[in-house]
């Protein structure tokens, strides 16, 4: 059980979120500049706002208590693969490794992942798709209790996309995941657990799930709900 | 000549890992935020690129010498004065090639950006952890460029030297000195023989930069997407 009960400002955002998300995967999902991206970057400790964050029995956060960033059992998918570049793939893939206090299953994430046949590589020869694998295979490999993902498919292209949509559903089955999209199709293909996030609070959620609906009528549900 | 160009060797040997090592922390610091106390800071560690040599020599003569308060702190330990010696030429070349330590490391620090810092972080890195294992190797080639740039530019020093070394053979005397003497003496085809050693060496040693900047500059600059 992860609870999240955030408050302040960063730049213009005046932000105020309460949630608690279970297992699988909670997508968060919102207009850009809604917040999004910072919520999970201070649910990461990467931002400072005050409140409490709570993952499992871990207190990663509470008001006398701040755990840094590399004492929390947290995995952080950016949007943009940030690969170490003067590191081979399994160069990479070690980083995390090494520094994992739990027993990590590291063939069973590389076959996870489908990356074996890459690990010899030099990062800046991997496509997007590539190197987005690996770096979700990289934040798995360091042992986290929960896993943020933001808006890991949106720099790649529509093949890559639908290669690692599945990935990142058995990833979910593995650790609670909380997954920054705009993409409601993306979304819909992913969980049916969605937060949605408008200027920094938390915003009703649409009556319909999203379902067996084409694009274009969950892309009007989704510009409805979110009220612009 | 042969002592002169052992000794200015040494001094270039000596500088350029001391420096890296003073400038490594000044760098980091400086690519770390903006604010007055760093501009200020900025503005002193650069001074040496426009001051006169001669200035900075002078200053650094009275502050080596017998009488200066600095002096005064190392007494206890039977020091009088750091003037016309190694050391003091040390102390003077580490301040006169700080500008070309600091400047390429802090730009490779801040073309590298917060973002693989980030990720160590994310990746359980201590921040020590994650300077030493990301940071140091992501920076490598300022380091390069600054290690060159440092060791060439201590090879030519002429007027800081002249002012805070004398021209002590075997101790002091380097060979931009020895150059500046040889033609006094009217002795001609000593000059030409260093000035054409040195023209070659400062040649390759850009060269040198550039190859490695060619070789290592696709994948330096931090993170690629």
């Amino acid at each position: 059980m992860i609870q999240v009960d955030l408050s302040g400002t960063v730049g213009d955002l005046a932000l105020s979120l309460r949630f608690e998300a279970g297992a699988g995967l909670t997508a968060l999902m919102g207009p850009s500049g809604s917040g999004k991206t910072t919520l999970l970057r201070a649910v990461a400790g990467l931002e400072r706002l005050s409140g409490r964050v709570q993952v499992g029995d871990a207190v990663w956060q509470a008001e006398d208590h701040f755990v840094p960033v590399h004492k929390r059992a947290v995995g952080y998918v950016f949007q943009e693969p940030s690969l170490f570049s003067h590191l081979s793939v399994e160069g990479n893939l070690d980083f995390a490794l090494k520094r994992s206090p739990k027993d990590v299953d590291k063939t069973g994430i590389i076959e996870l992942l489908r990356i074996r046949t890459l690990l010899p590589r030099q990062v800046t020869r991997l496509s997007g798709g590539e190197r987005q694998r690996v770096a979700i295979a990289r934040a798995l490999l360091s042992g986290p209790d929960l896993l943020l993902m933001d808006e890991p498919l949106s720099s790649l292209d529509q093949a890559a996309r639908a290669e690692i949509l599945p990935l990142i559903r058995d990833v979910a089955e593995r650790v609670p995941v909380l997954y920054v999209s705009h993409d409601p199709l993306e979304v819909a293909r992913l969980t049916q657990q969605i937060i949605y996030i408008l200027n920094g609070r938390l915003s009703a959620r649409p009556a319909v799930t999203l379902d067996g609906l084409s694009q274009a009528e969950i892309e009007a549900l989704a510009l409805k709900a979110l009220g612009s | 000549m042969w002592e002169a160009i052992r000794v200015t060797l040494l001094l270039a040997a000596v500088t350029t890992p001391l420096l890296l090592l003073l400038a490594t922390p000044l760098a980091w610091w400086l690519a770390k935020g903006t604010g007055w106390v760093r501009d200020t800071v900025a503005a002193v560690v650069a001074l040496p690129i426009v001051l006169p040599p001669t200035v900075l020599g002078f200053y650094l003569l009275i502050a080596l010498g017998p009488h200066s308060p600095l002096m005064g702190l190392l007494q206890p330990f039977g020091v009088r004065t750091l003037a016309f010696t190694f050391t003091g030429l040390v102390i003077g070349s580490l301040v006169y090639s700080l500008p070309f330590a600091v400047q390429p490391i802090r730009n490779a620090f801040e073309a590298m950006g917060p973002r693989p810092l980030e990720v160590a972080a994310t990746l359980r890195a201590s921040p020590w952890d994650a300077f030493w294992s990301v940071a140091l190797p992501q920076a490598r080639r300022g380091y390069v460029t600054a290690a060159l740039l440092v060791f060439a530019h201590t090879i030519g020093e002429f007027g800081v030297v002249l002012m805070i070394g004398g021209a002590i053979p075997g101790q002091t005397e380097v060979v931009s000195i020895r150059i500046f003497q040889a033609v006094e003496q009217l002795n001609f085809a000593e000059a030409h023989l260093i000035s054409g050693g040195l023209l070659a060496f400062s040649f390759v040693a850009l060269m040198v930069m550039l190859v490695i900047d060619r070789r290592f500059g696709a994948r330096s600059a931090g993170i690629r997407p």
